[in-house]
């Protein structure tokens, strides 16, 4: 959970990427960290196996800058999206400030982001968290492939009620990166007023 | 689950003192306080040659990963870890269960010391960091927290960045 420091005029909140293996969230952040001014970003971290497989998370600082006297910084994480790596999935989970659900739309990952949302849920609730209180966003990424379900689809699985925002996206590319995490930033910093 | 650490100026320094008490008490190179989600909480001593926001990070996720490994064997935590490096040690104390406090030392010190010095400051932060909990905990009515005139500002300060 967020860390407000009102002595050093500090703010650090936590962003968690979750979704399927190979979805596309280390893309996000790696994406964020090459667009990125060099005085705004910290050092990309990335423990991962020697496949580029995350084995257990990546981390990127993002400094917001100044404001109202405050200085304010995102932590935006990953975690290893395959199925037996759910113990570090957990702990990255731990002290989110806001979520972003990273969904593979291929038809054939299908179940695996209704699984994997339900396993985001369950590890919530390890925490005494649910949803309704931290912001989640969702994006469907790798809307460019030709064999992908509909975001009317998608929506009716992961998002039925239309809660959270969601955005289409190509991460490979940058398209709906920086709109998926402006929106989470924002969401996150309501939370703290 | 708590929700979050604020921290307001007294005991910010009354912090801070006691970490610069332990860095010259023990002659460590650096101390770190990190919450367990690894945001790092304010540092003593030397941090020019280290990246502190990933070592804040790597500490927690460490610290985090070796609890687990803990309750596998059937412990509830393990309270401390040692890495012994050729020239830079480092020793890390779990904090009223939910701080971390991370001393990296040379040779110019001993590990006993640094354990025995750290074990009582482990103590007096631990008062402090109660006394916070306790207060976050009784805080009624409104969230004393950040006001609108904030939230506005840290959107535009995000179009700004984000560039639309």
């Amino acid at each position: 959970m967020a860390l407000i420091n009102y002595a050093s005029r500090e703010i650090n909140s936590k962003i968690v990427y979750y979704g399927p293996g190979l979805g596309g969230k280390t893309t996000n952040i790696k994406y964020i960290y090459t667009k990125l001014n060099p005085e705004i970003k910290g050092k990309l971290i990335s423990l991962a196996t020697e496949l580029d497989r995350t084995l257990f998370f990546d981390f990127l600082p993002v400094d917001l800058g100044t404001i109202r006297g405050f200085k304010t910084r995102f932590h935006l994480y990953t975690v290893p999206g395959q199925v037996f790596y759910n113990a570090s999935r957990k702990l990255i989970l731990k002290g989110a400030d806001g979520i972003v659900f990273v969904a593979d739309s291929q038809i054939e990952r299908y179940d695996e982001n209704i699984e994997s949302f339900e396993n985001m849920n369950d590890n919530l609730q390890t925490y005494n968290l649910t949803l309704d209180r931290i912001p989640l966003i969702i994006q469907y990424n790798k809307r460019d492939l030709p064999n992908i379900t509909s975001v009317e689809e998608l929506q009716k699985v992961i998002n039925p009620q239309n809660k959270y925002p969601f955005f289409e996206a190509v991460a490979s590319q940058g398209i709906g990166v920086f709109e998926t995490l402006k929106e989470v930033c924002k969401k996150v910093l309501l939370t703290l007023g | 689950m708590r929700e979050g650490i604020n921290i307001f100026e007294e005991d910010f320094w009354a912090i801070t003192d006691i970490l610069n008490r332990l860095l010259q008490g023990t002659n460590a190179r650096t101390i770190l306080l990190i919450d367990k989600a690894g945001q790092l909480i304010t540092s003593s001593g030397d941090t020019a040659k280290i990246d502190v926001s990933s070592f804040a990070t790597l500490s927690a996720a460490d610290f985090a990963a070796t609890s687990q490994l803990a309750s596998l064997i059937g412990e509830k935590e393990f309270s401390t870890l040692f890495h012994q490096g050729e020239k830079e040690n480092l020793y890390v104390c779990l904090i009223a269960d939910r701080v971390i406090l991370a001393v990296i030392f040379d040779m110019r010190t001993t590990l006993g010391l640094v354990r025995v010095r750290a074990k009582n400051s482990a103590a007096e932060l631990e008062k402090i960091f109660n006394d916070i909990f306790d207060k976050l905990d009784k805080q009624t009515g409104p969230k004393k927290g950040l006001d609108l005139d904030f939230t506005k500002a840290a959107e535009e300060e995000l179009d700004k960045l984000f560039g639309f």
